[in-house]
């Protein structure tokens, strides 16, 4: 995502020193690291085990487990679409079917060459202005075709 | 003198332009030198004005909305100032029947407030309860939650007295108090508004519950999906602390108590208390076998208080007026108030507090207004993604646990959902499964592979390929899962397809030629 550093190993060994000791301080370690880097690289996951005293079986499957963690960085924009029912009830679905056929993104799969990401969450809490979405963490609500287009049109630069 | 306006900061509020409003209202007025004072308040929680923009004026508080950035000079031109009169105008904000309508108890500062002004808080009667809890002792404060008969509003509908309780009575080193601020449940976002537009509400209710039990340390754990309301709950502890409200001695007494905020990972089941536990405590959010219950071994193998958001919230009007007052609100087994969030394909979207008992049509047609779309109105869903599909014919069931029950549904964190005529039963049947299928913790296989299962039967229902074996099986899953599943997730997914089959049965009918074979 825009504004990540690039993985850096002793940025993310100083990011698990500052967490190490907090009670249940595995998440917000992994939280840390993908805040930082925008996703937390598999290097990551022997010095986790570590600094916790646990196997990285474990860390890998805590990462595995919650549907945050990202295994690879991700360029360009990163809009996280609701497409649970309040936002079915106001036409996320065509704002999906929209974006596959118009823009060749599809929600969830890596689309060569495009400048953003469409990803499926399940409810932003933003339901009474559905359809819903965080455009790389900012709230935009009350969606539609067109301002779906411009989130894509400013996506590429604009250009 | 200086003139007030509010702009919401809500998260809700700025995705439809919030931010630019109040950047536009700043500029105009600097560029007509008038003395303003710009507060980012919470959102009122009528949705369908937002950006609803507020002005105190000698008349009270005024109301213009929907406000779009490039309605600010002609708000300025018009004097909204002083109350000018202004297309957008909507008069005084308390007497908008939408607004009027409501008994606001847990949200009756939201919006209202500095969200973030702990002076404010006290101004609006914020830590009357508290102070009254610290003067009675915990006895007695848990003597008026049970009096208040507060029910678990993340669900399950648990008396709030009795958990209390069992916490107290138990004998350990440390306690925990443990907020579920998940709120996994499409077609909700009142722990979201509260977090954000009076975070101080849950902090004070946290606390009660704390001097209540004997805990000196709370967690707050909050979706990922929350950002804004995240950083604004960190931004309100931080607050409490400077105050006092917080840290080693609460309100100027003896007792210690601190709290501090978590952000989940995306992930539906850690809604579930023992998988939210797992999760808080570093490890995968899988469902934990009951007993023990988290009252007698819960974070860290410690008692622990673990409520909902809008449970705690209700205590501290619970404790300024008693539990009686609080009782005499609401039906049958079920009292007080329910934040009520009305979303979907609504014309009038929002938050709406009332007694519990009122009927799903009066929320979803006298404060709803009917469809956005103008459609026919078809299916309301009540409860989230596990609660049931009502038609037309089911409306007027009331909003209370046993009511929503004995129609074979359930109040859930008080979401409701409303669909046109376009919607397609099958389909939603189909995502309940879908769902499931995706957010399952694993550990139970009705729920894991039963769930993948109901997804393909229902396609083929849809398809028509062996049509009425495919029915018979749909139930017959339902049926697995409901008895074999650890938890509410795979106990509960058949509530939204049962009610699907039954009550839009023509939407599962065959489509095309029948199909034989597979
Ligand atoms: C799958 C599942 C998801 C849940 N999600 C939530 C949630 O997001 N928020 C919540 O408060 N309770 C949720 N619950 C209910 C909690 O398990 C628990 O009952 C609740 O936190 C207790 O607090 P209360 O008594 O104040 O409602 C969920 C339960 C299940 C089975
Ligand atoms: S029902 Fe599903 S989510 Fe619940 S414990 Fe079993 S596998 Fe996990
Ligand atoms: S269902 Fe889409 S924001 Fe809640």
């Amino acid at each position: 995502m825009k504004g990540c550093a690039p993985w850096d190993a002793e940025a993310a060994a100083r990011i698990i020193e500052e967490h190490r000791g907090r009670q249940g301080a595995a998440l917000p370690i992994l939280r840390a690291l993908q805040e930082c880097f925008g996703y937390v690289d598999k290097a990551a996951v022997p010095m986790i085990a570590d600094a916790l005293n646990v196997s990285k079986a474990e860390i890998h499957g805590i990462i595995t487990f919650y549907h945050d963690f990202r295994a690879a960085p991700v360029d360009g924009d990163v809009l996280k679409l609701c497409r649970a029912e309040s936002c079915q009830a106001m036409g996320c679905e065509d704002l999906v079917a929209h974006l596959a056929a118009e823009h060749r993104i599809v929600a969830d799969q890596h689309s060569p060459g495009a400048t953003l990401r469409v990803e499926t969450v399940y409810c932003l809490g933003n339901c009474a202005l559905s359809p819903a979405a965080l455009l790389n963490g900012d709230p935009v609500g009350r969606l539609n075709r067109s301002r779906i287009d411009s989130i894509v049109h400013d996506a590429s630069g604009g250009a | 003198m200086s003139v007030r306006i509010y702009v919401p900061g809500d998260s809700a509020a700025l995705s439809v332009g919030a931010e630019q409003v109040a950047s536009a209202i700043a500029r105009e007025a600097r560029q007509r030198s008038l003395d303003i004072q710009l507060t980012r308040n919470g959102s009122r929680g009528l949705f369908w004005l937002e950006p609803l923009v507020e002005v105190e004026t000698a008349q009270g508080r005024l109301a213009y909305g929907p406000i779009e950035p490039g309605d600010v000079v002609s708000l300025f031109d018009a004097g909204f100032v002083s109350g000018g009169a202004h297309p957008k105008a909507f008069g005084r904000i308390e007497n908008i029947p939408y607004l009027a309508n409501q008994q606001r108890m847990i949200f009756a500062r939201c919006g209202v407030t500095d969200p973030l002004s702990i002076e404010d808080y006290r101004w609006h009667g914020g830590l009357k309860g508290l102070a009254r809890a610290l003067e009675i002792g915990p006895r007695p404060t848990i003597e008026e939650v049970l009096a208040s008969g507060l029910r678990g509003r993340g669900g399950a509908g648990f008396p709030t007295g009795i958990k209390w309780r069992t916490v107290a009575g138990v004998e350990a080193d440390q306690k925990y108090i443990v907020c579920n601020a998940d709120e996994g449940d499409s077609g909700t976002f009142a722990d979201r508004m509260l977090m954000e537009g009076d975070p101080f509400t849950l902090i004070e209710g946290m606390t009660i519950a704390a001097l209540a039990v004997g805990a000196t340390k709370g967690f707050v754990y909050i979706r990922s999906e929350y950002p804004h309301a995240f950083r604004m709950f960190e931004a309100a502890i931080e607050k409490a602390r400077k105050a006092a409200v917080l840290g080693p001695r609460i309100l100027g007494s003896n007792h210690a108590f601190d709290i501090e905020a978590r952000l989940g990972a995306g992930a539906y089941i850690c809604g579930e208390e023992t998988s939210l536990l797992e999760s808080l405590e570093g490890r995968r959010g899988q469902v934990r076998a009951k007993p023990p219950l988290p009252a007698i071994q819960g974070l860290f193998g410690k008692p622990t208080v673990i409520n909902n958001v809008l449970s705690f919230a209700s205590t501290p009007w619970i404790l300024q007026h008693g539990g009686k007052a609080y009782a005499e609100y609401g039906m049958g087994r079920s009292r007080g108030t329910q934040p009520f969030q009305l979303a979907g394909n609504v014309r009038y979207g929002g938050l709406v507090e009332l007694a519990l008992g009122a009927t799903i049509r009066r929320l979803v047609e006298d404060f709803g207004g009917g469809t956005k779309s103008g459609r026919k109105l078809r299916a309301v869903q009540v409860g989230g993604p596990l609660g049931s599909y009502f038609p037309d014919s089911l409306l007027d069931t009331p909003l209370d646990y046993e009511a929503m029950l004995a129609a074979k549904g359930m109040l859930g964190h008080g979401g409701i959902v409303v669909f046109d005529d376009s919607v397609d039963l099958a389909r939603q049947a189909r995502f309940a499964f879908e769902f499931c299928a995706k957010e399952s913790c694993g550990k139970c296989t009705p729920c894991r592979i039963g769930s993948t299962r109901g997804v393909e039967t229902v396609d083929k229902i849809i398809a028509g390929v062996n049509h009425g074996a495919n029915l018979e099986l749909l139930r017959d899953l339902c049926a697995v899962l409901t008895d074999g599943s650890l938890c509410a997730l795979g106990g509960l997914t058949p509530m939204p397809v049962i009610s699907a089959l039954d009550n839009f049965s023509e939407d599962f009918a065959l489509r095309a030629a029948p199909i034989a074979a597979e």
